[in-house]
């Protein structure tokens, strides 16, 4: 059963960021991107990231969808649900794209990972990532801070009508 | 599931779709989605390895910064194509050829 | 204990930040009252200190509390506080003497320009004494010396519009920097030798031998013995600019340009008793040499400036040398070893010179407002020569005035009497009884004593001059006089505290024999071990027994001294026996000198500063005219042919090879640039086959 679920959320996954990259209506594409975000948080769980799991829907899906809508409804004529979407150099981009999908897989794949054999269950991670964000990591921490105000003030400067 | 090529290869095709987006898309949002499903599969990633090889939770934390820098880029991002738009009536990356100038 | 020290350390802190920043509005609304009102609640906290010290009655009570301030590795600093009964007692005498001065102030500065600022300067002053006061380590005190240093010089200079306020400013500043340059030389030897700035640390650290094991082999192979002495030395520079000993005093007199209540709570009674209580810190580790230096400059001093004090005519003049006077004495008492004596005549001396300055503040005030009225800004109103008569006009500033004169001059029943006669007893049994140190080597010992005694008859002289001049005789400008009304209450009731301050009850409860001062204070203050192992040190064991000898003779000495002085100046300034022009054209030279007192500033001016100042226009001159003209100039012209010859081989040469280079360039960059259209996704397509490329070659 589990495999079922497993297999069905990596389908979705798939699919759902085919259509974000082939579709074409952009609402479409915003709303298979939902998909995607959703599928990978299932794929955390089934990896034993709960706490990630949680963020990636709180952020991803809270936060970061909701402002690419409000990029789309801010800069198109929204008289219709229909916004389409074209693409450029379709060829020579499928062909590359194909060709780094080739090498990442050739490479990746026949590696052997020393401890793959034994994969890990964390209980639950939220303590564990508390515990490190405040100690090994906490210079990381303070500046990822300092970046979050850094974006924000710039992204509120930036989009000011008059620069 | 309990194997790591599950997640390895469904982090390549994440990718691979992700870059297509970037690479074809002239909608500057559209190409703002590609880049996210980019940041996912590096996620993924980093979430398996930390299961299956590491075996501790520094992938994770690795991650959540990765969250915050999505969230932080998203919004900067999204100022830039408001300027754009205001700027030019349109978003469309391709007809942003100033560079070549 | 710590947590009330704590409180007494920053509430002044706080009060300079709520002046500065927010006094300006509240001026006209009573913003003063915070300040004082902070100052009453250190007061209160630290008479609360005083109790507990009481109620413990333990010699030996001390805390120390420290944090790390500075780490780097071997070396390290630390900030810290360390509480011990002479710290309890100091700590007294500055809050008694600040509260007094910021309620005085109310009156005596009212209406002035900078009125706030004023407080403010006056809360951190008190909050770097107090810094001092508890430092536990040399390198703090050395923090709070500059920043007393700082608050002293602002106060001087709080009228700055006038230059001789200014100067006096930077005189102050610069004299004492000169001092602390020694400090400091002697605070690194130490922190060099031993490691720590700490007191407790450098006492035990030398007591067991570091110092003679170190010394040597870090100072090229000096004797240790020698460097503790010239450590010492040093260090006590400090307290000479700080306490204004000679020859660094010449600051001092000239800081009473600053307001008279500062004159009392800085220049009087407690920052300048800093180089005093600096020497206290220092005791344990002085040897003998040094302490014979510092007797030596304590008791000349001592003399020096009472012989000045005589002649001067400005009241604030007077009690200025007085002032430098009476710091003489007490660093003399440490120089003999008579540490009980020194540091308690810093405590009396603190409460009835606060109180004269206080009072001649008073009599200044009155003068100044009755010159108002009459719109006269010519005559000076500090002039002694102007006053006269007073005592009917101020029964109030009179009194005050009549018991600390007595207090300072030595006369039985008052404080002044108890410490000094300590202080004369030490010299004298120093003088009969030492043999260590190079004044006993010289058998030179019992100039101390004559220093002592003759300062105490000249004291007692000029004092009782100074009573005659302003509160006797007739007035001498009648109108003036007409004008003259008591200061207000806020103005004399810390006179009165002060007075009460210099009864000789206070210090010696419980008992009450005027003649002796065993006491309350004796009992808590006792002389600490010396730490000195490296070579001859003070025998204090020996010594206290001689000290105990010598106490009878030198009090009957000190007053037939005191009252000969007396009797003198009433001769001559009340009952006008002998006529002061006269004694003045007898004395010819010594007149002369001492009322100019002794050309001090203009050896300096003359002797020191212009030599100095020549010496650097002739340098200036030799580099402009060889140094410049010949070496720069000549080296450039030179460099000019070489490099014009190398100019030419450029052009020729290298530029050749670099005009090729970038035409082979132009044309790359004019093939290549059709591949640039622009579009960002273009690019990226380039990278990403880039990077495949070369990916495969470097795996296949």
């Amino acid at each position: 059963m589990a495999d079922f679920i497993f297999w069905m959320i990596w389908a979705l996954v798939v699919a759902s960021a085919a259509l974000v990259a082939f579709g074409n209506n952009l609402i479409h594409s915003v709303f298979a991107l939902m998909g995607t975000f959703l599928g990978v948080a299932g794929i955390y769980i089934f990896l034993n990231a709960d706490f990630l799991a949680v963020t990636q829907i709180v952020v991803y899906v809270g936060g970061i969808l909701v402002l690419l809508v409000f990029g789309i409804m801010l800069t198109n004529q929204i008289s219709t649900a229909q916004i389409s979407q074209s693409s450029v150099q379709k060829g020579l981009g499928l062909l590359v794209v194909l060709g780094v999908l080739t090498i990442i897989l050739t490479s990746v794949l026949p590696h052997d990972w020393v401890g793959s054999i034994t994969p890990m269950a964390f209980s639950e991670t939220v303590e564990g990532i508390g515990r490190l964000l405040f100690t090994d990591y906490l210079i990381l921490f303070e500046i990822a801070s300092v970046l979050l105000l850094g974006a924000l003030i710039g992204a509120a400067t930036l989009a000011r009508k008059e620069l | 599931m309990d194997h790591l090529s599950s997640y390895l290869v469904l982090s390549a095709i994440l990718f691979s779709l992700g870059l297509y987006t970037v690479v074809t898309r002239r909608n500057a949002v559209a190409i703002l989605m590609g880049v996210e499903l980019i940041l996912n599969a590096a996620n993924i990633n980093f979430v398996a390895f930390s299961k299956f090889v590491t075996h501790n939770l520094d992938g994770h934390l690795i991650s959540v910064f990765i969250i915050m820098l999505a969230a932080a880029e998203a919004a900067v991002a999204l100022a830039i194509v408001l300027n754009l738009y205001n700027d030019r009536g349109h978003i469309n990356v391709d007809e942003a050829n100033a560079l070549k100038q | 204990m710590i947590k009330l020290a704590l409180f007494i350390l920053f509430l002044p802190l706080l009060s300079f930040v709520l002046q500065i920043f927010f006094g300006r509005r509240f001026e006209d609304k009573k913003g003063e009252w915070v300040s004082v009102g902070i100052q009453f609640i250190t007061l209160i906290m630290s008479l609360a200190m005083l109790a507990m010290m009481l109620s413990k009655n333990d010699p030996n009570f001390s805390i120390e509390v420290h944090q790390s301030w500075l780490d780097l590795g071997l070396f390290k600093i630390d900030l810290g506080i360390y509480i011990d009964n002479i710290t309890i007692i100091m700590l007294n005498v500055v809050a008694i003497i600040s509260a007094l001065v910021h309620l005085y102030s109310t009156a005596y500065m009212a209406g002035d320009v900078r009125y706030s600022r004023y407080f403010g300067f006056l809360g951190i002053f008190t909050f770097s004494m107090n810094g001092i006061v508890l430092a536990n380590s040399l390198f703090m005190i050395y923090i709070f010396w500059e920043l007393v240093g700082l608050s002293s010089y602002l106060l001087i200079g709080h009228w700055w519009e006038k230059d001789s306020a200014a100067d006096a400013g930077k005189k102050a500043f610069i004299t004492n920097r000169i001092g602390d340059i020694g400090m400091f030389t002697g605070m690194l030897i130490i922190a060099t030798v031993l490691g720590t700035f700490n007191f407790q640390l450098i006492a035990e650290r030398i007591h067991d031998g570091v110092w003679a094991a170190n010394a040597g082999m870090l100072f090229g192979g000096i004797d240790p013995h020698t460097l503790l002495t010239i450590a010492g030395i040093l260090v006590f520079m400090g307290a000479v600019g700080k306490s204004a000993q000679f020859p660094l005093h010449v600051w001092l007199p000239d800081a009473m340009e600053g307001p008279t209540p500062v004159s009392a709570l800085i220049h009087a009674a407690t920052m300048v008793a800093a180089g005093v209580y600096l020497t206290v810190r220092l005791f344990p580790f002085l040897t003998a040499d040094a302490m014979a230096t510092i007797a030596f400059i304590g008791g000349f001093t001592a003399i020096y400036a009472a012989t000045i004090a005589i002649t001067q005519n400005d009241i604030k003049k007077v009690l200025a040398y007085s002032t430098v006077s009476q710091l003489g004495y007490m660093i003399m008492a440490l120089g003999t070893g008579a540490y009980v004596a020194g540091f308690f005549h810093l405590v009396t001396h603190a409460m009835f010179k606060g109180a004269l300055f206080l009072a001649s503040g008073s009599v200044i005030h009155a003068m100044h407002h009755s010159l108002h009225k009459l719109k006269d800004h010519d005559t000076d109103p500090q002039d002694m020569r102007n006053m006269g008569g007073l005592r009917t006009k101020m029964p109030i500033t009179f009194g005050v005035f009549m018991v600390t004169t007595a207090a300072i001059s030595g006369i039985p029943l008052f404080s002044g009497f108890l410490s000094k006669d300590a202080i004369l007893a030490g010299t004298w049994a120093y003088a009969a009884n030492v043999n260590e140190g190079w004044l006993a080597n010289l058998h030179m010992a019992w100039i101390l004593p004559v220093f002592g005694f003759g300062a105490a008859a000249i004291t007692a002289f000029y004092m009782f001059r100074l009573i005659f001049m302003t509160f006797y005789g007739e007035a001498k400008k009648p109108q003036v006089f007409k004008h003259i009304q008591e200061s207000p209450k806020v103005m004399t009731v810390p006179l009165m505290v002060l007075a009460i301050l210099s009864m000789f009850f206070v210090f010696t409860l419980p008992s009450v024999n005027p003649i002796s001062d065993h006491g309350w204070f004796t009992h808590v203050v006792q002389a600490p071990e010396s730490a000195v192992t490296t070579g001859p040190a003070f025998e204090l064991e020996h010594f206290e027994h001689s000290l105990h000898e010598a106490h009878v003779p030198a009090m009957i000495t000190s007053i037939l001294v005191a009252g000969l002085g007396i009797l003198l100046a009433v001769l001559v300034y009340l009952l006008n026996k002998i006529s002061a022009e006269k004694l003045a054209t007898k004395l010819g030279a010594l007149y002369r000198g001492s009322f100019n007192k002794w050309y001090m500033d203009e050896f300096y001016i003359n002797g020191i500063i212009r030599p100095f100042l020549k010496g650097c226009d002739a340098l200036g001159r030799f580099d402009l005219e060889f140094y410049d003209h010949y070496l720069i100039n000549g080296w450039g012209r030179n460099t000019k042919r070489t490099s014009k010859a190398v100019g030419l081989a450029d052009d020729l040469i290298v530029d050749g090879a670099v005009n090729f280079s970038g035409i082979i360039f132009q044309w790359l960059g004019w093939t290549l640039k059709f591949i640039q259209t622009g579009k960002i996704q273009n690019y990226l397509i380039f990278v990403l086959i880039g990077a495949a490329l070369l990916f495969v070659v470097n795996v296949f």
